[in-house]
């Protein structure tokens, strides 16, 4: 899984009633929770954001709600991928589910900056900034959490009987 | 190395002797848990399973709570969504309005719960019901259809942090003290990806409402669950509400926890988590004179039956102040009832309090109490996020039943002990 784009930068606590309010949780509707991605936090976000394009973050990346109106509307945003320091484990879970790609990496997370251009392999588990030409490496994900990602999901997963 | 209680109920569940930190599972459900807010997206995706019936209709249960009566035409297409499908599926433990409340203090109430239990609920507030000693954690609408479907849901088994209570809290302080004083000292992912064990010699001196309170806002400090030790008071509750007979866990002697907090109840004040995070604890040594718009009490955290009580207490024959709107939410049609039966509803509304119907409304933001630009609120709820309760410019003061109830009878953040003297 090789994803490529420039990066939009955040802080610690990201929390899920930034990422998508709860006066828009009347709707499931992906592109219209992607309308509204970010808003208390980053007005900018909707116009400025590319398909591709990767979300840095700090710690407790997600927190909050269990949503997953969240990462629906960050993936349906073009996001493709999120590098957090760390993540709220809901958020983790239900990224993992939906099919949002996530990493943790804190040095990455750390140093990358707003703007760059970054491209990130997980499979080799290799993360590069092309604007600095520095170079992460991050843990791969666990052998479970894998399958359920190659069979494309949960869903997918137990539709197809990997997951019993 | 011996076993967490977290870890002995997952071992039960995963058909296992023993499981350690770190360890993936599929672990079996005793119960799966959606409200009308998380149930439509679940059910959207169950839909793509291609099962024409739930693993057990018995065991699957929705709660129409977070935008009912319905707020707008939107919320009302997804509770229909979420009616139609608990009809076609002859879901037992479907709850719409007249027999709903706001879901962890419902579910509980209906002893839908009972200890030993594993639990999820696309709700991250679901670990409520570790206060009755189960294995209980918030997931997302993917995870509810899959558990839907099969009656099990991955797991990695957590570490886990012990809280080791001794003491016992003084007037006019709660549950609610105590967790905002934990999530003040360790963080908003200070417990991250782990268990919250409670226990000790305190445990005694704790209500089930407390026990409920503090558990629901584990999430708060980041962790997967948070759980009690079971007791007599936790039995009598059980058995009390007709649940199923519990399955008690003890953690090991030698269970495996990787931070130990020690929390002396005696020394725990009233405590207010000011914006934007829960965190963001102080106590009245340094709150000054913050002036308030707006009372919320109520919610999963503190809408139960004590909760009232501890608010109706300070606020008998007393009038909230002027420009301050006070809003009192009952959890439960139950808890209403009751509160009815008792006279707290007369207080509040003499006080000069409007009562609510059951629902989360102004907790997430949603209706029943939105907040303006610049306008502050002390509410019982359980998150102080940027635009939480309405306006991205408003404020959020998380606070114990007491705290609010003496907040509005002042118009500023207020300690029940100054109100009480």
């Amino acid at each position: 899984m090789k994803y490529s784009g420039n990066v939009i930068k955040y802080g610690d606590n990201v929390d899920t009633d930034v990422i998508i309010p709860a006066r828009y949780l009347n709707t499931s509707e992906p592109s219209e929770l992607a309308a509204h991605c970010m808003e208390d936090l980053d007005k900018t976000f909707t116009a400025r954001v590319r398909q591709g394009d990767i979300i840095t973050a700090g710690q407790n990346f997600g927190c909050g709600s269990s949503r997953e109106h969240a990462p629906i509307a960050i993936k349906a945003s073009g996001v493709s991928l999120v590098i957090a320091k760390s993540f709220a484990r809901i958020f983790y879970r239900n990224a993992i589910n939906i099919g949002l790609a996530i990493v943790e990496c804190p040095e990455a997370a750390e140093e990358i900056r707003e703007g760059d251009t970054v491209e990130a392999d997980l499979d080799s588990g290799i993360i590069r900034d092309l604007t600095t030409g520095r170079e992460y490496k991050t843990a791969p994900f666990p052998e479970f959490v894998q399958k359920i990602i190659e069979n494309g999901g949960l869903i997918a997963s137990i539709a197809n009987g990997a997951v019993k | 190395m011996g076993m967490t209680m977290t870890q002995k109920i997952l071992a039960a569940h995963a058909g296992a002797e023993s499981v350690r930190a770190g360890e993936l599972i599929l672990a079996s459900l005793d119960l799966v848990l959606g409200n009308d807010i998380t149930s439509p997206v679940a059910i959207r995706e169950f839909a793509k399973l291609g099962k024409d019936s739930v693993f057990d209709k018995k065991k699957v249960t929705m709660v129409m709570d977070h935008f009912v009566p319905n707020k707008d035409i939107k919320a009302a297409e997804q509770c229909k969504v979420c009616r139609g499908f608990c009809g076609d599926m002859d879901i037992t433990h479907f709850y719409d309005v007249g027999d709903m409340g706001i879901e962890h203090a419902l579910l509980p109430e209906k002893g839908l719960v009972t200890a030993g239990d594993a639990v999820i609920g696309a709700d991250s507030h679901t670990c409520t019901y570790g206060a009755l000693g189960a294995f209980s954690t918030g997931v997302g609408s993917t995870d509810m259809a899959c558990a839907m479907a099969i009656g099990k849901a991955w797991f990695k088994v957590p570490s886990a942090m012990r809280v080791e209570l001794t003491g016992a809290l003084r007037p006019y302080v709660s549950g609610k003290d105590v967790i905002l004083h934990i999530i003040g000292e360790i963080g908003v992912d200070g417990a991250l990806y782990r268990s919250m064990e409670f226990g000790g010699e305190g445990l005694s001196s704790l209500t089930m409402a407390d026990r409920f309170t503090i558990a629901n806002m584990a999430i708060e400090a980041g962790a997967k669950n948070g759980i009690f030790e079971v007791d007599e008071l936790t039995l009598g509750y059980i058995r009390g509400h007709g649940a199923d007979e519990p399955r008690i866990y003890a953690p090991d002697a030698d269970a495996d926890y990787d931070e130990v907090l020690h929390i002396d109840l005696s020394e725990i004040e009233p405590t207010v988590a000011f914006p934007h995070l829960p965190e963001n604890a102080r106590t009245f040594t340094d709150i000054g004179d913050v002036k308030i718009d707006q009372v919320v009490i109520g919610s999963c955290t503190n809408g139960r039956l004590e909760d009232l009580q501890a608010a109706a207490e300070i606020m008998r024959g007393k009038h909230v102040a002027k420009g301050v709107r006070v809003i009192v939410i009952p959890a439960t049609q139950r808890i209403c009832l009751e509160a009815m039966e008792l006279g707290l509803l007369k207080v509040f509304i003499e006080c000069g309090a409007v009562v609510s119907t059951p629902t989360c409304g102004p907790c997430l933001g949603g209706y029943m109490g939105i907040l303006a630009e610049g306008e502050r609120a002390v509410t019982t709820t359980n998150r102080n996020f940027v635009g939480r309760m309405g306006h991205p410019k408003s404020e959020v003061y998380l606070a114990s039943p007491a705290t609010a109830a003496a907040s509005a009878l002042t118009g500023r953040i207020t300690s029940p002990w100054e109100v009480m003297k």
